[in-house]
């Protein structure tokens, strides 16, 4: 029998999740929205990867489970994951599975925008936004529904623009402003949607990417990966071609598998059950009464069985 | 108890609040004065630090805030502030005017020079304390208490050497504080000099894994505050350590007072090739430092300052260009008052995997330098001799 292994990523707009088999081939793949809940989505996500599977008429085991994405400690403990890893790793492992040959990682999801650079198939360096959220999913989504149009649609729209409208890249306070005056003064739709897209590049050039080498080959991830205005920005900005992978926005949860492969070499099968759906996972938040940090602590219970305490600074949590 | 004319009290540095406190002790006149120790760093104080500093102050000042409110409200009245290289040095001012805007009333008094540190200034003004003070007694004192703080140094820099390679977890620290209980109790130099030796005997008697090859050497540079006060930094040390690092650091209270001085042109000749002149506060040291923990083998550097740290603002983009030029990663941390530390947990995580994983592709290398390599590192990767071990 072959040996599946399950990566989850739970970002804080979305939720992705994988089965790969032992040659890192996805066989069952899923992406839904987080929508503010993790637990529920990870238990939607693993039930509909187990529909996918039953229709391929594939009985898998499972072999190894990791998890990445900014809840990856909290559905860690619920699935009880061999690998929990932080999202630069896995993004790495995940892309030099497609393109071994990759230099530079351009990542932009919901909440943040990540830049990864390889050499020689190690990371060599990477950057991370920071204090805000300004030219990421976020802003897109938000813009998008201000001026009516479906964020699915917002990349066509932005290729069919000839004269885009210049937008404010630093914050997304001032580029809100300045796209509220351009449509006031008569742009057009499109050359102002084409400028967002221009804007999160530049925001991103300018914010991350300052003072890094982009060396080819590169390749652009993450959810906005999808937009394809973003993706002509991008080229255009850089004067490289940049490459997207058609699962880009599931690079983190493939390297998260992958590594969880790595992990269990000789390990055995997994007692893992595809049907949580109907397990009751709760989680209590308090604060800790040790001292004066009064750090939050997350209790993860499972059926009424507490199973993981997360969260302060010391091993005191009362 | 009878209320005493004084209640001295000063902001927290690290593991050096001890010595000091226990100084502080033998030179006051117990009939008029007691010392109170600043209250442990909670999220409380930097709120209070924070709420009463400029927003844009650096970081260590909104500490130093927090403590010295918190240890008025305890009913400190004679405040105790050092002064040092940078903005540092205006401190004190900023600090005795904010605090008599928010209605306090205390002394002020402020220990170091903008020049540095002087001797007999500083008696007179610890006069202000005892006014049976001796200089002799006070040179005495003040001469065990800078003692005190070397072997504190000695003792903290074996353990962050050595963390990652005991046997048993815990025994490192089980002797770390053992050693500050006690230190808090030294009187004079033969007792400073009895707990030193018994320190040493047991740091040295903890048992070390003989293969050390396979661990992650990151060395840490930048700022003063942040690199001797691990609450301002989450941790760091002890976040790295129990991911599996090593650590170094050279930044230390004895390193900053005597050591800095001798050092600063050797430096600079050190790094001639990256910088030229002195680049103000510990700047200088952060290039040199680097530069050298490379020499040394160490696989990353973590670079951490306050934000808006001038000095190390102008030290980052020559750090830039050496990690380029030496293919060895730097990560920039940058600290401020906010509380959460999963984004700096993040970030070491990823850090602490692309050493790893960088060391791996080198080993597969397997070059005859790299065989030789491999043979030199698998001995302890310090020198005995850079402590005093003398028994």
């Amino acid at each position: 029998m072959n040996k599946y292994y399950i990566g989850v990523d739970i970002g804080s707009i979305s939720t992705k999740a994988v089965v790969i088999d032992n040659e890192n081939n996805i066989i069952a793949s899923k992406y839904l929205w987080t929508e503010g809940s993790p637990i529920n989505a990870t238990k939607k996500v693993i039930k509909e990867l187990k529909e996918i599977l039953d229709s391929k008429k594939i009985n898998c085991d499972i072999y190894g489970i990791g998890t990445t994405g900014s809840a990856r400690n909290l559905i860690g403990s619920i699935l009880n994951a061999t690998v929990v890893k932080n999202e630069i790793t896995a993004h790495a492992i995940g892309t030099l599975s497609v393109f071994p040959d990759v230099r530079t990682i351009l990542e932009i999801g919901g909440q943040d925008s990540k830049l990864i650079i390889l050499k020689d198939g190690v990371v060599v360096d990477y950057a991370m936004n920071t204090l805000c959220a300004a030219g990421t999913g976020a802003f897109l989504s938000s813009q998008a529904k201000r001026l009516g149009v479906k964020i699915e649609d917002l990349g066509a729209i932005a290729l069919s623009s000839k004269n885009p409208s210049k937008i404010a890249a630093r914050c997304t306070v001032f580029a809100e402003s300045d796209l509220v005056h351009k449509a006031q003064i008569g742009h057009k739709k499109e050359d102002l949607i084409a400028g967002i897209c221009n804007s999160v590049v530049s925001n991103y050039l300018n914010n991350l990417a300052k003072g890094k080498k982009i060396e080819d080959r590169v390749v652009f991830q993450g959810g906005v990966s999808k937009n394809i205005g973003v993706v002509e920005a991008f080229k255009k900005a850089l004067n490289k071609e940049v490459y997207v992978d058609s699962s880009s926005h599931l690079m983190g949860a493939l390297g998260v598998a992958i590594l969880s492969k790595n992990v269990n070499k000789n390990g055995g099968r997994l007692d893992f059950n595809f049907d949580i759906q109907n397990i009751e996972f709760k989680t209590i938040g308090r604060e800790c009464k040790g001292c004066s940090n009064n750090c939050e602590i997350v209790s993860v219970y499972k059926d009424g069985i507490l199973i993981d305490k997360m969260g302060g600074r010391c091993v005191k949590r009362k | 108890m009878r209320k005493k004319k004084y209640l001295v009290s000063f902001p927290r540095l690290g593991n050096y609040v001890y010595p000091i406190y226990a100084m502080l002790n033998r030179i006051v006149d117990k009939e008029i004065t007691d010392i109170l120790m600043p209250k442990e760093m909670t999220s409380k104080t930097i709120e209070l630090g924070a709420g009463a500093s400029p927003d844009f102050v650096c970081l260590p000042f909104k500490y130093n805030m927090g403590n010295l409110i918190e240890s008025l409200n305890q009913g400190a009245n004679f405040l105790l502030q050092a002064g040092g290289g940078c903005r540092y040095g205006y401190y004190a001012e900023v600090q005795e005017q904010i605090l008599r805007d928010l209605g306090y009333d205390f002394t002020f008094v402020t220990l170091l020079e903008p020049e540095g540190l002087d001797v007999l200034k500083l008696y007179n003004k610890f006069k202000l304390l005892n006014k049976k003070l001796s200089f002799a007694k006070f040179a005495k004192e003040f001469l065990l208490a800078i003692d005190a703080i070397r072997v504190l140094d000695n003792v903290e820099t074996y353990i962050r050497d050595n963390y990652m390679y005991e046997v048993k977890k815990g025994s490192f620290d089980k002797i770390h504080k053992e050693f500050l209980d006690e230190i808090m109790k030294v009187t004079n130099l033969t007792k400073l000099n009895l707990l030193k030796k018994n320190t040493y005997t047991k740091l040295k008697n903890v048992l070390i894994k003989s293969n050390t090859k396979d661990i992650i050497k990151v060395g840490i540079v930048g700022e003063l505050y942040t690199s001797m006060e691990p609450y301002s930094t989450f941790f760091l040390e002890k976040e790295l350590a129990s991911l599996g690092v090593s650590v170094k650091r050279y930044t230390t209270v004895t390193y900053l007072l005597f050591i800095k001085k001798w050092k600063i042109k050797k430096h600079i000749k050190y790094a001639n090739k990256y910088i030229k002149y002195a680049l103000g506060a510990d700047g200088t040291e952060s290039v040199a430092h680097t530069l050298e923990l490379i020499d040394k083998g160490y696989d990353g550097i973590i670079h951490i300052k306050p934000f808006g740290c001038t000095p190390e603002v102008n030290a980052m983009p020559i750090l830039q260009k050496i990690s380029d030029e030496k293919n060895v990663p730097i990560m920039y941390l940058t600290f401020d008052g906010q509380t959460s530390m999963t984004g700096i947990k993040t970030r070491l995580e990823a850090f602490y995997d692309m050493l790893v994983m960088k060391r791996e592709k080198q080993n597969n290398v397997t070059t005859l330098t790299s065989v030789k390599q491999a043979k030199e590192t698998n001995t302890l990767p310090y020198k005995k001799d850079d402590y005093e071990f003398q028994n």
